[in-house]
């Protein structure tokens, strides 16, 4: 297997008394989707934000491999370079589309702001490739004026999407993508966000409260509790044969549901 | 000491010597703007108050002040600061460009080029680049910290999809030294590309916001665009109706009371110039 291109090991950290994090460990490879499943409050976006550096943990480290081969240490590499990195090589799509757009910029200012951030300077270019992009998103081209607060709520998502693949990174971090979105349009979303994956290679970091969304897009599953990793392994294998008690109980409220 | 009692330039030492450490600190990073701790100036509001901490903090004996307003030596305002100026310096003023040591502007540069060894000081409203893009004043300064400017080009591609072209008429943003953004206060973008490079010295000051900064002699100045939009200073496309200039900027000032227009240079001492050169070659 090729090295991987995040590897965290001995995360902590404490809200006062709550252990959000408690000694996780952690690895993703190029082309890997890993779900954290998870009941709330058991430290999903705890973990994404520190694995993503947006927070710093009290113990552990999380190590990155550029795509050159090099590794750095994510919690001190230095805010110019974590920003480079976020606008670059990786991406953060959010539960709530509004944290992850600009509202008050048109569709295809938002998708074009990462190109524009590393460099692009051609408008025609920008345009072109963001046009592209909402069709890949499938989101009419016609709207590439149009403001994200007239978008329906899968719309927004969609497009904050877009904004983040533009720049072709090669690990996302996503946090509840169809959070708050309807059962339609979620399963829509989910299989959009299937077909990217498997097109560009990506590796993906996926929160999900959905089981069924995990099994669907996951090649691996990590389950939380109470800021710990109680159980890890192949999507099937540990959907069809829990071992922890607290997965088995997972998996059973949701066939029962 | 001056005649009226005032310390010569009117602040007082230590004032002038808190701004010209700032003034070389904003030379040393080229237009990165530099907080000034200057005391309230007792001066009426809409003289500039920043222009003149940096002119009284620079201005010597042997200078030859000009004070412009939007291009003119006669508006009250360009009088006020020139005469407050003589009385408490006793320096010799001038209306001529070519004359004057320090030029102290408000909303234009002047037509006629600028040479090595004068000082152009611009009263600036407002120092931040980013204000109308990014409210949060500790980001913005970030954004600085680290040249992550991205956000300014994302306008420029709104005003270009909504509009055809940018539409930022005055204040268009420039790139200073390859490294930071800058506003270069309210003059219109047809003056941005006379920065670039210029022999003299440019100082901003911004009173309310307590900011100065810098562009040294010879520094780029790149008005941010698109290769595929490049930036392009407009002017209106006429002839000054006193001068009949075609390359200087012009206003359109109304000259009766049936609506009449007319265009004339926005700078005096250019367009006066050009008529008393015309009126002796006659
Ligand atoms: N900034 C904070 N300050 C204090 N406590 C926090 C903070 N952020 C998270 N917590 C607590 O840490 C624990 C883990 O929170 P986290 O948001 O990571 O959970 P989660 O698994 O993402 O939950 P959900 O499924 O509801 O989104 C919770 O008990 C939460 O209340
Ligand atoms: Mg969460
Ligand atoms: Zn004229």
């Amino acid at each position: 297997m090729s090295a991987p291109l995040l590897q965290a090991s001995g995360l902590s950290l404490r809200f006062g008394a709550i252990a959000a994090l408690d000694d996780v460990a952690l690895e993703i490879h190029p082309g890997e989707v890993v779900a954290i499943v998870g009941e709330s409050g058991s430290g999903k976006t705890t973990l994404l934000r520190v694995l993503s550096g947006l927070m710093r943990p009290e113990a552990g480290t999380v190590r990155y491999r550029d795509p050159a081969g090099a590794v750095h240490s994510v919690h001190d590499m230095g805010e110019a370079a974590m920003r480079r990195l976020h606008r670059s090589d990786w991406g953060f799509v959010h539960q709530n589309p509004r944290d992850g757009l600009r509202m008050r910029v048109s569709a295809g200012g938002n998708i074009g702001e990462r190109l524009m951030a590393v460099g692009a300077r051609h408008y025609g270019g920008i345009r072109a490739e963001a046009t592209a992009w909402l069709q890949r998103v499938e989101i009419d081209p016609e709207r590439i004026d149009g403001m994200p607060d007239k978008f329906s709520g899968g719309m927004q998502q969609r497009l904050q999407i877009a904004r983040t693949l533009v720049t072709h990174p090669r690990l996302v971090f996503m946090d509840e993508p169809t959070g708050g979105l309807d059962v339609s349009v979620q399963a829509k979303l989910l299989d959009m966000i299937r077909g990217l994956v498997a097109d560009l290679g990506l590796a993906v970091l996926i929160v999900t409260h959905d089981i069924a969304a995990a099994r669907l897009l996951a090649h691996r599953l990590l389950v939380m509790r109470h800021g710990r990793v109680v159980e890890q392994g192949l999507t099937d294998r540990v959907l069809d044969d829990p071992q922890h008690e607290y997965t088995q109980l997972l998996v059973a409220s949701v066939l029962a549901a | 000491m001056t005649a009226l009692g005032y310390n010569f330039g009117y602040l007082d030492e230590n004032t002038k010597r808190m701004i010209r450490r700032a003034i070389l600190k904003a030379v040393a990073i080229p237009g990165h703007q530099v907080p000034f701790g200057a005391r309230e100036m007792p001066l009426p509001y809409g003289w500039g108050t920043g222009g003149i901490a940096v002119t009284a903090s620079i201005i010597g004996t042997a200078d030859t002040l000009k004070v412009i307003d939007q291009g003119a030596d006669d508006t009250t305002n360009a009088v006020s600061i020139r005469r407050f100026f003589a009385k408490v310096t006793g320096v010799a003023t001038t209306e001529r460009t070519g004359e004057a040591s320090i030029i102290q502007t408000r909303h234009r540069i002047p037509e006629t080029p600028l040479r090595q060894g004068q000082i152009l000081v611009y009263q600036v409203p407002m120092p931040e680049p980013l204000f109308r893009l990014e409210p949060r004043l500790a980001e913005t300064r970030r954004m600085h910290a680290l040249a992550d400017y991205g956000l300014m080009h994302v306008k420029l591609y709104e005003d270009i999809a909504r509009h055809g072209h940018v539409a930022i008429s005055y204040g268009y943003p420039v790139l200073v030294g390859g490294r930071y953004l800058m506003s270069p206060s309210p003059i219109p973008a047809f003056d941005n590309p006379k920065m670039d490079r210029m022999p003299a010295l440019q100082l901003f000051g911004a009173g309310r916001e307590k900011r100065i900064y810098a562009v040294p002699p010879y520094t780029s100045v790149r008005s941010l665009d698109f290769e595929d939009h490049p930036f392009v200073p407009v002017r209106a496309d006429a002839a000054c109706a006193l001068c009949q200039s075609r390359e200087s900027y012009l206003d359109e000032v109304v000259v009766d009371d049936q609506g009449g227009r007319m265009f004339v240079c926005s700078d005096t001492d250019y367009c006066g110039t050009r008529q008393s050169h015309r009126e002796a070659a006659e």
